[in-house]
């Protein structure tokens, strides 16, 4: 058997081909990335569903309505839009190999995000301090899980900056580097995207 | 407040014998291989090689060797339910009470799914899908090794629960409210959540794996209608995990944190709807066992093709075919709980669906039929797997077909037809392509053969066995046999489970005649050897490889321009040869350069020893060490995430050298 | 190997901005995109509380405009095009579209018709009190 390596016909390597071989790292590792976060949306639509289907089973005790603080929900929504826009922003830095304005638009980025996490807090704190906690009812367990698990990811994403913005100390700009940072700022607007929906299924939706 | 949380000394099941019996003797197993492998040094090689490798041949091989061995544990469990299914009539009781049987049948649906099925279809995947895509490894090498050891690591809690502690008594499927703490406040509950949880993630990863390496990493030419058909079932496939997975992960989340936090989810009380958690459930269910299916469905395009010497019939259709099974499989979920109270007409709608999904089906087996029709078969072992499959899932996919009728599956709900059913369809689909596509590959893996006399053997007494095990339960349900029975008074229903125990110790024997063959093979290895890379005269790029390939699988990636690659350069390279002169300039040698390949990295089995300690720790409420491991984790991935050395570059003067030798082996 | 890349990674933008003009026009892409969002969120909030409108339908308007939004995002903020060199990212992104909406109107429709035909425990019990 030949030894060379082209499989079939006198090939026309040029024109004939409607594939290039395999993609470059950074298109790999980007759509890897991408279709975890599908994966993530998925898990986050089970808990919605969840959370529409029990979302009257308040069996007896307080509901939407009577709980949700649409001002406070107001400015929350306003951090995290904002910090979206920031983590572009962000971005846009790392593309011009603008190190002092990537930190400063991590930081912005990230007391956004600490705002909207201390905002959320409190309103959890607030209802559990009258009782409504999730060991309550059905519905509340359902806010409590899909809200809280927003939040959980929230938290990891800070967490995820600060060790970005440690490695871009250590690293620079590498190749590696800037990878995961286009995976961070994928992963930072896909949650706003799904808070988009939070605020109004959950907040909006629940409060009439 | 107890350093140990609930765990004490009575987890450990002195006073039951067969529980007890089982763990010791797993437990010198496990005993007698750890030793083995110290006393004779293997210890460094092993590390080197195997546990810390993010090779994707290696991988594969790992994961088939743990769906081999768990295949030992959940046939024992069967072993176990047929003989006292055998006794347990009228005045008899058996001999296992009914909490240590329910236990049995949770952990037998749990174990053949999860950590046999999942493991070796994955395990083939794994191996073969690179190969014929012709490109050196899958898309992300490190977290591929993260997921095989997130699996074992499962594997490691379930098997841990025999020894210390108990299972899930409550079925596979863990339905509340009986899963609830208040019906179940023992641990087998939380070692089936957990365990479950951890290799849930690992799955997931390698369905992102995948499908980025099917959709963005294929040979330079490999269009999308010349892959390979196991490469599109392999896509379908992940696909699905990806969207499926997430669903169960959510399930369990809520039922894990009703049971851990007093939430009200699925429970009696609060508001919580049980049926919820059975509806997520399903939404999983049902395209879990089109996962199963479909890289099974691959294996025997593959197989037919090749020992019918033609090319497949109909590709095109095929992929069609495929596609279709993966979207079709999000549409029939409801037929898994037709009784459970919906009206008549989304029973309707689920029962017509489950229906149409027969279709694709049935389009892929007149295929493969086409396929050998006006082919020159030979018989190998493969392909007698997939002749038994053809008319054993045939058989299997009727009844379902049967089962999809609402008021059907009335009368037919969670009776033993319903077992019989399942396991038709997935032991003549699933388990037969697996053993078929294992002894396809073996070679490509190791190098040599196996032994095809045993192999055959291994078939029919798979093939007797399975019919005599499971026909007289299609009987038996038809006359009212309610599934997951200690005891049963009917003693009509006896004569049948007799017979059916009989045909499990038939299956027993083809599992025998496997681990024969597999000594036999390693034993005569050399008059087995395969030389060429190329023992069935295969269509794919695979076979143009050594056996086994080196590393890197390619020394110059292959450039594709149809279906069936290999073959068609087979034809090519003889039309040249046969119309060269003697005298034949010898073809040029390639251009040779320098490969990146990922560095080797125990960042893996770090990951589960942590998983493993935590998951144990949360099941046993033991809080410190609950915090201890979630830090070791996340400390072990800060490490890995400051690594300077991703990669290691091959040199081109290797690559020329392995290329050599095997052109060399060649020409011999 | 050629470099000519056929796709584009996902949340990458079309060209790395490498000129002022390039790094002003990528800065207007993010700022209209948060303006746009800004006001869909403020209309949300508003028809979510205002009296002016039919009531039923408030909730399909808000579900519009949340999907309103969660475009704006995909666009401006991620950069997803329907150009030859999104076409997997798109793809991808529809699957999960599609599992999104099979999982939640699928689990959605199921349950209500079992709640409808199974009683719900409260009613039992209040059954059960009366004898």
């Amino acid at each position: 058997m030949s030894s060379t390596a082209v499989f079939g016909a006198e090939a026309d390597v040029a024109g004939d081909v409607s594939y290039d071989g395999p993609a470059p790292k950074r298109i790999v590792v980007a759509y890897g990335f991408w279709i975890f976060l599908l994966s993530d949306i998925v898990m986050f639509s089970a808990l919605f569903a969840t959370y529409a289907v029990l979302a009257h089973a308040s069996a007896g005790g307080p509901d939407g309505a009577q709980l949700f603080d649409q001002r406070r929900v107001a400015i929350e929504t306003g951090c995290l839009l904002l910090s979206s826009y920031t983590c572009g922003l962000m971005w846009m830095a790392v593309g011009a190999r603008n190190t002092g304005a990537t930190y400063l638009g991590a930081a912005v980025t990230f007391l956004l995000g600490a705002a909207f996490l201390a905002l959320e807090a409190s309103e959890f704190a607030g209802m559990v301090m009258i009782g409504a906690t999730p060991e309550r009812s059905a519905f509340l367990s359902a806010f409590f899980t899909l809200v809280g698990c927003h939040g959980v990811h929230v938290t990891f994403g800070l967490l995820w900056l600060a060790v970005m913005m440690a490695q871009i100390a250590t690293k620079g700009f590498r190749p590696m580097v800037e990878r995961r940072l286009l995976c961070f700022s994928l992963f930072w607007h896909a949650l706003d995207i799904i808070w988009v929906g939070l605020f109004t299924v959950v907040y909006l939706m629940g409060a009439r | 407040m107890n350093l140990l949380g609930k765990l004490s000394w009575s987890a450990i099941p002195l006073d039951q014998p067969i529980p007890l019996g089982a763990s010791v003797a797993m437990i010198l197993a496990v005993l007698c291989v750890l030793g083995w492998i110290t006393l004779k040094g293997h210890w460094p090689y092993l590390w080197r090689e195997w546990i810390t490798s993010v090779d994707h041949k290696r991988i594969g091989v790992m994961y088939c060797i743990l769906a081999l061995v768990m295949l030992l544990r959940g046939f024992s469990d069967a072993i176990l339910m047929r003989s006292q299914q055998a006794f347990a009539a009228g005045g008899a009781q058996g001999y296992l009470p009914p909490e240590h049987y329910d236990q049995i049948f949770s952990a037998h649906g749990t174990i053949m799914i999860f950590f046999m099925a999942m493991p070796l279809v994955i395990g083939l995947m794994n191996f073969a899908v690179p190969l014929q895509l012709g490109v050196r490894d899958v898309a992300f090498p490190t977290l591929n090794s993260v997921s095989f050891w997130l699996t074992a690591s499962g594997v490691l809690l379930t098997n841990i629960s025999l020894v210390i502690g108990e299972f899930a008594k409550t079925g596979w499927m863990n339905y509340p409210p009986l899963s609830e703490l208040r019906y179940s406040p023992g641990v087998g509950v939380d070692y089936y959540l957990w365990s479950l949880q951890i290799s849930g993630i690992g799955t997931l990863m390698t369905g992102i794996n995948f499908v980025t390496t099917i959709l963005k990493m294929r040979a330079p030419g490999m269009a999308y209608m010349r892959m390979p058909v196991f490469c599109w079932t392999a896509l379908a496939t992940n696909l699905l995990i990806v969207a499926a997975f997430p669903v169960l992960t959510a399930d369990f989340v809520m039922l894990l944190l009703d049971r851990y936090l007093g939430f009200h989810f699925f429970t009696v009380d609060g508001g919580g709807n049980m049926m919820m958690y059975i509806n997520l459930f399903w939404v999983w269910g049902h395209p879990e066992v089109y996962i199963l299916v479909l890289p099974a469905f691959g294996i025997y395009s593959e197989v037919v093709a090749t020992f019918s010497g033609k090319p497949l019939f109909g590709y095109r259709s095929m992929v069609v075919a495929t596609m279709a099974i993966c979207i079709l499989s999000f549409l029939v979920w409801l037929h898994h709980f037709f009784t459970m109270g919906a009206g008549a007409d989304i029973n309707g709608f689920f029962g017509i669906t489950s229906m149409i999904i027969a279709v694709p089906t049935g389009v892929k087996i007149f295929n493969w039929l086409f396929t050998m029709y006006g082919g020159r078969v030979r018989f190998h072992v493969p392909i007698l797997w997939s002749i038994g499959f053809m008319i054993t899932f045939a058989l299997g996919g009727m009844t379902g077909v049967l089962l999809a009728m609402p008021p059907a599956d009335f009368v037919l709900h969670n009776s033993v037809f319903l077992i019989a059913h399942f396991h038709n369809t997935i032991i003549g689909a699933v388990v037969f392509g697996a053993i078929a596509g294992y002894n396809y590959w073996f070679p490509k893996a190791f190098g040599f053969r196996l032994e095809e006399r045993w192999g055959a053997a291994a078939f029919w007494c798979w093939l007797i066995g399975f019919y005599v095990a499971f026909m007289p339960l299609y009987a038996v349900g038809m006359m009212g046999m309610t599934r997951r029975m200690q005891h049963y008074d009917d003693l009509a229903w006896r004569p049948w489970l007799v017979v059916a125990a009989i045909g499990a110790l038939v299956i027993m024997a083809g599992i025998a005649c496997q681990i024969v063959q597999l000594v036999v093979s390693i034993r005569n290895r050399e008059a087995l050897r395969d030389v060429t890379g190329d023992p069935w005269n295969g269509r794919t790029l695979e076979w143009s490889t050594s056996s086994p390939p080196p590393p890197w699988n390619f020394a110059v990636l292959p450039h594709v321009t149809g279906i069936d690659a290999f073959w068609t350069a087979k034809q090519q390279a003889h039309t040249q040869a046969a119309g060269r002169p003697q005298t034949a300039t010898p073809a040029q040698a390639p251009d040779y350069a320098p490969i990146e390949v990922p560095k080797n990295s125990p960042i893996g089995f770090i990951t589960a020893f942590f998983t493993s300690v935590t998951g144990f720790a949360l099941i046993w409420h033991i809080w410190w060490m609950v915090i201890l491991g979630v830090v070791g984790a996340a400390a072990a991935m800060l490490v890995f995430a400051w690594r300077e050395q991703e990669e290691i570059e091959i040199p081109a003067e290797e690559l020329a050298r392995v290329d050599r030798e095997f052109q060399t082996e060649l020409a011999a | 190997m050629s470099l000519q890349s056929h796709d584009r990674a996902p949340g990458d933008d079309s060209t790395r901005a490498l000129t002022r003009e390039d790094m002003l026009s990528e800065l207007l892409v993010y700022t209209i995109g948060l303006v746009l969002a800004v006001i869909l969120t403020a209309v949300s909030f508003w028809a979510a509380n205002t009296t002016l409108l039919w009531p039923p339908g408030v909730a399909l308007g808000l579900a519009v405009l949340a999907i309103a939004q969660m475009g704006v995002h995909l666009v401006f903020f991620l950069h997803i095009t329907t150009g030859p060199d999104n076409t997997n990212n798109v793809l991808a992104l529809a699957f999960g579209i599609l599992t999104v909406l099979l999982v939640v109107a699928g689990s959605l429709v199921i349950m209500a018709s079992l709640n409808a035909n199974m009683m719900p425990p409260s009613d039992m019990m209040n059954l059960h009190m009366q004898h």
